[in-house]
């Protein structure tokens, strides 16, 4: 483990701690929002025929930094009206909450931030926090859009965080573990080990798990879409009603962190769906470090499965965002309560009768 | 030497991520301009002078998902520990968890019944007791409407 190796260099468990904190969000959010948002527009781009950004580097491959530079020299504007410290707060919050939960997501065998036990359980929580943030910013912003935006934002993302939660529970049930790191150790091997065939369990039984193990993919990987607020259930963000939704108010850094938020969301979701159901960092097939005798050769590997399967889910929520058409905030909030719930209730129910059985 | 504990770890993970904000904020502060007009300090509202306050009366349903919400969390918080440890009970501990489960969808039932779950509640559904006993006709029910 990282840590370990960080512990005897250091001598110190907090400064090992406080190395190991700093190592997703400099090694991986920050270049993965630097790649992200640029992919997400030549992905729009392509998708409509266009070419997308050209100009800055070899088709624009450098287009994101000028943003950054562009962002960090812009006016930072607080308007009058607002309530200042709420308006302060809100970007700090909504960042430390997607933020926290890369601390139990594991990049590989040898890195994960945090290993308790209590994993998944955490992740739901602590995204609690980024609704508070949302909320947070709308209010403070005292201005109509934004207020309405974080109302929608808030409904939305408490209403979809149900499905996801149950159907974690499905996997609970199943594997007995809420711990991502043994979570996907149990899915080692190869991919008829993952989840969606079934998990490590074999027979009769690992058949019967696997068309309700789709369902719950599908269900996940819509509520997780609904979390992020992506297209098609953007309407917190609907640009050509709400503007920009509940950071309309923010310019300068304080947007710029709203929106490494937001991607750093993004992959966060990406990752747990990969983890639960596809495996985490695991290889689909054995691993190269393995048939040569390399052995410190498999962590690496690992993270590029990790980051691999993270990256194209993130690449399938950038399809869809550009595929389907917005959805009305009564088809949002009845596609939620009236199909996703029940349907991962009755899924949960079934699964855990082949369990028993 | 104090022992960090997973916990303790999470915990610098949250101060790393509020000292990151704060510190790029800060750092952004020392380079950017800082010019302000009245016009920039408006709230802003297409071009339009702004019409009174935001902080307003909201709509319901807002309050009403939350709720639901809260019922659903609590009743989730709680079946996380049953999943965990149910096949040590076999079928017996199954039985638990779906009787517990079937409450619940009990509960939905009745909010759905009830037109909770939609968005926009056209009428109030008359209680079907009070329909068949005639003590009330549903027409003098008066609907009321609920503004967004």
């Amino acid at each position: 483990m990282i840590y370990d190796f960080l512990l005897k260099l250091t001598g110190s468990e907090i400064a090992a701690g406080f190395i190991q904190s700093l190592l997703p969000l400099f090694v991986f959010i920050l270049p993965f929002a630097l790649i992200a948002v640029l992919l997400e527009r030549k992905v729009s781009a392509h998708m409509q025929d266009r070419l997308g950004p050209m100009r800055v580097g070899y088709h624009g491959i450098f287009q994101t930094v000028a943003d950054i530079l562009k962002l960090m020299q812009k006016e930072d504007i607080v308007t009058d009206n607002s309530d200042k410290a709420l308006f302060n707060i809100a970007p700090v919050l909504v960042f430390t909450g997607s933020y926290a939960a890369f601390a139990a997501i594991p990049f590989s065998g040898a890195f994960i931030g945090s290993n308790i036990d209590l994993g998944l359980f955490f992740i739901v929580a602590v995204s609690g926090l980024v609704v508070a943030g949302i909320l947070m910013a709308g209010w403070a912003s005292n201005n109509k859009y934004t207020l309405l935006g974080a109302m929608r934002s808030a409904a939305q993302v408490i209403s979809y965080e149900i499905p996801t939660i149950l159907v974690i529970i499905t996997i609970v049930m199943i594997t007995g573990t809420l711990n991502l790191y043994t979570l996907s150790e149990l899915q080692t091997g190869h991919f008829w080990n993952w989840m969606i065939f079934g998990g490590p369990s074999t027979g009769l039984i690992k058949v019967a798990f696997i068309p309700f193990m789709i369902i719950g993919f599908v269900i996940i990987y819509i509520s997780t879409l609904a979390e992020v607020n992506r297209t098609p259930f953007d309407i917190p963000e609907a640009e050509s009603e709400l503007v920009s939704g509940y950071h309309t108010e923010y310019s300068g850094m304080k947007f710029a962190m709203f929106f490494l938020a937001e991607y750093a969301n993004m992959f966060a979701v990406s990752a747990i769906v990969a983890a639960v159901f596809f495996g985490g960092y695991q290889s689909p097939f054995g691993y190269l470090g393995n048939s040569l005798g390399i052995s410190w050769f498999i962590p690496i590997e690992q993270f590029f499965w990790f980051t691999f399967k993270g990256i194209f889910f993130v690449l399938v929520q950038m399809w869809l965002r550009w595929t389907l058409p917005r959805l009305r905030v009564d088809q949002l909030m009845a596609l939620c309560w009236k199909y996703l719930i029940p349907i991962a209730f009755v899924n949960l129910l079934i699964v855990g009768l082949i369990t028993v059985l | 030497m104090p022992m960090l504990t997973e916990f303790g770890k999470i915990f610098i993970f949250l101060l790393t991520a509020i000292l990151f904000v704060v510190v790029a904020v800060v750092a952004a502060k020392l380079i950017r301009p800082s010019r302000p007009t009245r016009e920039k300090l408006l709230t802003y509202e297409c071009g339009e002078n702004t019409e009174g306050t935001p902080w307003v009366k909201f709509n319901i349903r807002f309050y009403v998902v939350a709720l639901i919400f809260l019922i659903f969390d609590v009743e989730v918080v709680l079946l996380i520990p049953w999943a965990m440890v149910y096949q040590s009970f076999g079928f017996s501990g199954y039985i638990v968890g779906v009787i517990f489960l079937l409450l619940l969808g009990l509960g939905m039932a009745y909010e759905w019944r009830k037109g909770d779950l939609e968005w926009e509640r056209p009428k109030i559904v008359p209680p079907v007791l009070a329909e068949k006993m005639n003590l009330e006709k549903p027409d003098q029910l008066t609907p009321k409407e609920i503004s967004i």
